[in-house]
């Protein structure tokens, strides 16, 4: 029984972790573009810097 | 990542952005010669595509103005547009349904891992705790993932009207409601996990409907954006100034730079070139105009500058008069209801009338008003529309999925239903049934010229030599050397071979007819140009025939050549028809009661399109019939006209099997509900088993177009 009083906040802290990431890529536009995502990692980058 | 350095600079001068649409990048090649291309034009301070929504979004110093940020893209080689209120990012409201849908996901999950520890046999504090951590979850998580659906049952109930989003609603609250009070007096079932469960599934379906929406939307531009914003108008005293497009007037004198698009119409008084009218007639092939002659706002002037003096303006423009039709025709549209809220006009008063039977019934048999109240509540909670919620979008999104790797884009759910429902089909001639470019005949040109007509032709960017290059590359042709090729605006190419001239030239005779005469020395052959019918129109038709589908032919061209085709497909026709008479005709035949496809192209098919209650064009359409269309079909082929009512059909029986599982499930749960016997645990299986079923028969469609 005394375990739960840990491992309920640990799951529960996991889930919210999980949503807040989920929220921090959605704002910072991560799915704003999915084709060209996928056909970004295909350029081939010849100057570097 | 190099094109967000140059935005490290402090000291540079404020900057400003401007987003352009650009509908011909593909790949990955595309997006590194647009932004390194873009970065690489002084004043230009970064630039970055966004290749889902076809459009670059460029920073930069605020003497570039968007004529020079189309002529440097035109300079890499793409045709862009500039479009004001464009966003980069997908619309809110669906930025805010995905959100929803992540919260109700967490939401569901950490209660259900509590719910199963209730089930597994917890009493006691330790059932009391769960179902007080249950609330502390749930209460933010509904309130906050439920909104959609509450705001908009709310608008409905407003209007007097109701919705699926009633009965959701209605359930949601209840189910928290009562859970809420069995947590606060200790009681034994809480339905937090369900109405969260319900909550998720039912964001779900919305979600992908969204995503089915936002498709297709991004290839589409808006109407009236390419019309020219603004135009040079020259004055009386011979001053030059640069006036808005809504600021001018009849009577005035525009001087249009080649590559600019018209701001109005006008007549033309000076100057002779070829303007490309797709956005008008979504033909390709580029007009010779000269003195005297009208053109259109949208028009864009291809050649030599144009002196024209301005007839219609603003709102009085030929294009503003199309789009004010449309804007009309499609309102009929908009009074479509679809088949989840027909559904829902039924379930709604039936379910809440079964609850309020469940709940007097009880009273009756002397059961009290607690034990009376939760009965009544898990009925409704049992019957809540999960599975129907996920019915429809389900399959639409699988279909449109299926479609989409055929070559056919389906803009919304309405629109599949709707394609299901047709039953006559209205096809307009040039560039539907054709194929809406130039084929070059060259039969009655003997061997040895072809390398010389093949080398003039890959000197101009002329649609029709462009034809002639094409059709001479496919029979393997290799071009001859010439010496002094040059191209003369509206008259041809001219060169010369071996000290002989040699030219590619508009002929001297009848000007009308679309061709061109290859000269060699003395010698000269006519080059006809012949608009082909799409290589499998006929069997379209018949599949559609087949389908109980008769086809006409409904064209804006003269009736001699569209006598041919509708002789070769064995369909009638009528010629010569205007924008507005091929509008009547459609409302002629939905007054008729029947529901007529409309398959078209140009922009004088728009209204057309708009009124149909389905449509379809062409990609090569003008961007107002994309726009007006619900599907947009791509390549030579007719078939995925075909296709799409063939996949529309089988969808909406997939739609009505998911309605009947749905119903079948209610009616086995119903009986268990109105016994009292529902438990938490019963209703989370049969709301997922329910689910599962209606989207695993949904996933039958993914083979559909086949």
């Amino acid at each position: 029984m005394n375990a739960l009083f840990v491992l309920i906040p640990i799951a529960l802290g996991l889930g919210a972790a999980g949503l807040a990431a989920f929220f921090w890529s959605m704002r910072d536009g991560q799915y704003d573009d999915m084709d060209g995502a996928a056909v970004r990692i295909l350029i081939e980058d010849d100057n570097e810097d | 990542m190099n094109a967000h350095t140059a935005l490290a600079q402090t000291d540079s001068p404020p900057l400003c952005q401007t987003t352009l649409a650009v509908p011909g990048m593909r790949c990955s090649a595309c997006i590194a010669r647009i932004e390194s291309g873009l970065t690489a034009i002084d004043g230009i301070a970064a630039a970055r595509v966004n290749l889902s929504a076809k459009r670059v979004a460029i920073s930069h110093d605020r003497k570039l103005d968007d004529l020079d940020l189309t002529e440097a893209l035109q300079r890499l080689g793409f045709e862009a547009q500039a479009v004001e209120g464009l966003p980069m990012r997908g619309s809110l409201q669906d930025r805010e349904l995905l959100k929803a849908l992540a919260v109700a996901g967490f939401g569901m999950m950490n209660i259900m891992l509590l719910s199963v520890g209730v089930w597994s046999g917890a009493d006691g504090a330790t059932r009391e705790a769960f179902h007080w951590l249950s609330a502390l979850i749930a209460l933010p998580v509904i309130a906050y993932a439920g909104r959609p659906f509450f705001l908009s049952a709310l608008k409905a109930v407003r209007r007097g009207t109701s919705n699926m989003d009633v009965p959701i609603s209605i359930g949601v609250l209840l189910a928290t409601g009562l859970s809420l009070h069995e947590t606060l007096v200790g009681g034994e079932h809480a339905y937090f996990d369900g109405a969260t469960m319900l909550l998720f599934f039912l964001l779900a379906g919305r979600a992908l409907d969204a995503e089915m929406r936002n498709r297709t939307r991004a290839g589409v531009g808006a109407l009236l954006g390419r019309m020219g914003r603004n135009a040079s108008v020259l004055h009386a005293d011979g001053s030059t100034e640069r006036m808005a497009a809504d600021t001018l007037l009849p009577g005035m004198v525009m001087l249009v730079a080649a590559g600019e698009a018209l701001a109005a119409d006008g007549k033309i008084e000076e100057g002779t070139s070829a303007i490309d009218n797709s956005m008008l007639t979504g033909e390709s092939t580029a007009e010779q105009v000269g003195i005297g002659e009208q053109v259109h706002a949208g028009a864009i002037n291809m050649l030599a500058p144009l002196r024209v003096r301005i007839t219609a303006a603003a709102h009085d423009t030929a294009l503003a008069e199309i789009a004010r039709l449309m804007e009309e025709a499609g309102q009929s549209r908009s009074r479509y209801v679809r088949i989840a809220d027909r559904a829902s006009r039924f379930y709604a008063p039936a379910v809440h009338t079964l609850a309020a039977l469940a709940f007097a019934g009880w009273m009756i048999a002397g059961a009290g008003w607690h034990e009376s109240l939760v009965i009544a509540i898990a009925v409704l909670i049992i019957t809540c529309p999960c599975a129907m919620g996920l019915a429809v979008p389900a399959a639409q999104v699988v279909a449109s999925g299926a479609l989409m790797k055929r070559g056919l884009l389906v803009k919304d759910g309405s629109a599949l239903e709707r394609l299901a429902e047709v039953d006559v089909a209205v096809f307009d001639k040039t560039g539907t049934l054709t194929l809406g470019e130039p084929q070059a005949e060259l039969d009655t040109v003997p061997l040895r010229a072809l390398p010389i007509a093949l080398a003039l032709a890959q000197a101009s960017r002329h649609p029709l030599s462009r034809s002639i290059a094409n059709a001479l590359v496919a029979k393997g042709i290799a071009p001859a050397r010439l010496d002094g090729v040059r191209e003369v605006a509206g008259d041809g190419v001219f060169a010369t071979q071996a000290s002989e001239a040699v030219a590619l030239r508009r002929p001297q005779t009848d000007a009308a007819q679309m061709a061109v005469e290859l000269v060699i020395g003395d010698e000269c052959w006519p080059v006809r140009f012949d608009d082909r019918l799409r290589s499998d129109a006929g069997k379209a038709i018949d599949r559609l025939h087949a389908m109980g589908i008769d086809s006409r032919i409904l064209s804006g061209d003269r009736n001699a050549p569209l006598a041919k085709v509708a002789d070769e497909l064995g369909l009638e026709s009528l010629g010569n028809v205007s924008p507005q008479e091929k509008l009547a005709q459609l409302e002629q035949l939905t007054a008729a009661g029947t529901r007529p496809l409309m398959v078209g192209d140009g922009l004088n098919d728009g209204p057309a399109l708009a009124a149909a209650h389905a449509s379809i064009a062409p990609g090569t359409a003008s961007d107002a019939s994309q726009q007006a269309a619900d599907a947009v079909f791509i390549g030579e082929r007719l078939m995925p006209v075909a296709d799409a009512v063939t996949v529309a059909r089988r969808t909406m029986r997939v739609v009505r099997q998911n309605f009947g599982f749905a119903i079948a499930y209610n009616m086995l749960a119903i009986p268990f509900a109105l016994a009292g016997a529902v438990t938490p645990l019963i209703a989370a299986i049969a709301m997922s088993l329910s689910s599962l079923v209606v989207i695993g028969n949904s996933l039958r469609l993914a083979g559909a177009a086949k």
